[in-house]
C-alpha cells in the first residue's frame, strides 16, 4: 500500500473505499472455503478481469505482484514437499488472488480515502478510548515512510560499505537516525495541527 | 507581531538561550548565527513548538503557554529538511492535511488544494508519491502545505540549506514575494539580506539587531576576528 496509486477513469475506481475493503475481506476469507483449482483459477481470471475494467495495465499489475514472487515460489516449494501438489497449488492461488486483489485496491483508492474509511468505521469506538484521526494518520505515516526509511537504510548502508565495514553494524546509525525522524516528525504533526 | 519578554531556554544542564527581549515587527525579519547559537530553538519558540523556561512568548497578544493551538493556526512553520514536515503520501493528499483540521467542507479543501498545485507548479504531480519529489519539489510541497491554511505569520528554519543553486532562487522567490510576516532563520547570507531587519544571535543571546547591512558585516566580523 505503498502510495501507489493508478489514476484512471474506471468504475473500479470510483466504487467508495469502503466497499472495496468490505470486497476484500469478504474474498479473502471466503477464498478458504473454496478446494477446487479449477474454481480458484476462474477467481484468478475474475481478478484479473477487474484489473482490465480499473484500466490498470498488465506491466504495472505485475510489478505490484513482483516483491511478493519470492515468498510465493518459497510458500509453495513447501507445500509440494510437506502435503503434495495439489495443496501446493491451491495454496499458491489462494496467494496470489489476495496479493492482487489487495494490490487492484490499493492501485485504485487514494490513501486519503483509505484512511477516511478506516476513520469512519473506528468511530463508534470513540466510547473505548479509541480515538480514529490517530489510527488514520498512523496508517498515513506507515504509507509515507517506509520508503524513507529504506532510503535512509540504504545510505547508512553506503557510508559503512565506504569505510569497509560490514554486517550489521549499520543497524545502531540506522536507528539513531530514526529516532531523531521521529523526533522531527513529532514536531511537524504539532506545527502542522494534526491530531493531539 | 510577535514578542519576546525575557525568554530563558534550557534543555537539562544546557542553556540554549539566556534572556531575549525582542518586539518583532516588520514584515521580513531575518535570525542569523553559528550552528548551536540557539537560532532553531528561538524559531520553535515563536508557534509554540517549544515553550520558555522562563519569560514569555506573544503572538498577536496571546501567550504560547496558554494559546498553543490559535497561534499555531497563526504561525505556520517551514522545517529545514521537508522529509519530515510532508506527511501524507502523495502530494495533493499532504496539501490537505492542514486544510482538514480547519472544518472546511471537502469541495472547499479541494479547490484550495487544486489552487495550491497550479501556484507552485506542482499539478503534474498531484498524486505522485512525495518521496519521489526531487529536493527543490518537496521544499515547494512543504511551504505550499504551510501557506494553504493561510497563517498570518510564518517562520523558516533554514529553508535553502538543502537546496542546489536554481531550487536555493526558486524558493527565495517564492519567500520574498510573501505578503504574511516572515521570520527567517538562515545561513544562507544572501536570503538574510532580503530582510527588512536582521538579528545575530550569539551563544543564546542577541549579539547584533538592526539593518541587514549592518548586522551581517558584525555578523561576518564576529567569525572572522
Amino acid at each position: 500500500m505503498l502510495s501507489l496509486y493508478h489514476e484512471a477513469r474506471s468504475p473500479v475506481h470510483r466504487s467508495p473505499a469502503g466497499a472495496k475493503l468490505a470486497v476484500l475481506l469478504a474474498v479473502g476469507t471466503g477464498l478458504f472455503f473454496v478446494r477446487s483449482i479449477a474454481a480458484l483459477g476462474a477467481v484468478l481470471l475474475v481478478v484479473a478481469l477487474c484489473y482490465a475494467v480499473a484500466k490498470v495495465p498488465a506491466r504495472v499489475g505485475l510489478r505490484q505482484l513482483r516483491p511478493v514472487l519470492p515468498v510465493l515460489i518459497a510458500i509453495v516449494i513447501a507445500q509440494l514437499v510437506l502435503t503434495g501438489w495439489v495443496t501446493a497449488v491451491l495454496v499458491g492461488q489462494r496467494v496470489l488472488v489476495l496479493v492482487a486483489l489487495a494490490n487492484l485496491v490499493t492501485l485504485t483508492t487514494r490513501t486519503s480515502a483509505m484512511i477516511d474509511t478506516v476513520e469512519a468505521v473506528l468511530r463508534p469506538l470513540r466510547p473505548l478510548g479509541v480515538r480514529p484521526e490517530r489510527v488514520g494518520l498512523l496508517v498515513a505515516l506507515t504509507i509515507r515512510f517506509v520508503p524513507v526509511l529504506k532510503e535512509q537504510a540504504d545510505q547508512v548502508r553506503a557510508a559503512h560499505r565506504a569505510r569497509g565495514l560490514r554486517g550489521t553494524r549499520f543497524l545502531t546509525p540506522l536507528l539513531i537516525k530514526t529516532l531523531r525522524l521521529a523526533d522531527g516528525l513529532g514536531s511537524a504533526i504539532e506545527a502542522r495541527g494534526g491530531p493531539d | 507581531m510577535i514578542e519576546l519578554e525575557n525568554v530563558h531556554h534550557d534543555y537539562g544542564d544546557h542553556k540554549v538561550l539566556g534572556g531575549i527581549s525582542l518586539t518583532l515587527a516588520e514584515p521580513r525579519i531575518a535570525i542569523v548565527g553559528a550552528n548551536g547559537s540557539g537560532k532553531s530553538t528561538l524559531a520553535r519558540l515563536l508557534n509554540g513548538l517549544l515553550l520558555p523556561t522562563s519569560g514569555r512568548v506573544r503572538v498577536d497578544g496571546l501567550d504560547t503557554k496558554k494559546d498553543g493551538k490559535a497561534i499555531r493556526r497563526k504561525v505556520g512553520f517551514v522545517f529545514q529538511d521537508p522529509d519530515i514536515q510532508i506527511i501524507m503520501p502523495t502530494v495533493a493528499e499532504d496539501l490537505d492535511f492542514g486544510l482538514k483540521r480547519h472544518g472546511l467542507t471537502r469541495e472547499r479543501r479541494a479547490a484550495k488544494v487544486t489552487a495550491a498545485l497550479l501556484e507552485h507548479g506542482l499539478d503534474q504531480h498531484r498524486d505522485h508519491p512525495a518521496h519521489l519529489l526531487s529536493g527543490g519539489q518537496k521544499q515547494l510541497l512543504a511551504i505550499a502545505a504551510v501557506l494553504i491554511t493561510d497563517p498570518t505569520h510564518l517562520v523558516f528554519d533554514e529553508p535553502t540549506t538543502l537546496l542546489d543553486l536554481p531550487n536555493r532562487h526558486r524558493v527565495t522567490r517564492l519567500i520574498t514575494g510573501l505578503t504574511q510576516q516572515v521570520v527567517l532563520v538562515t545561513h544562507d547570507l544572501d536570503l538574510a539580506a532580503t530582510a527588512d531587519r536582521v538579528i545575530v544571535l550569539d551563544h543564546g543571546t542577541v549579539f547584533a539587531d538592526g539593518p541587514p547591512a549592518r548586522s551581517i558585516d558584525a555578523y561576518v566580523a564576529l567569525h572572522t576576528a
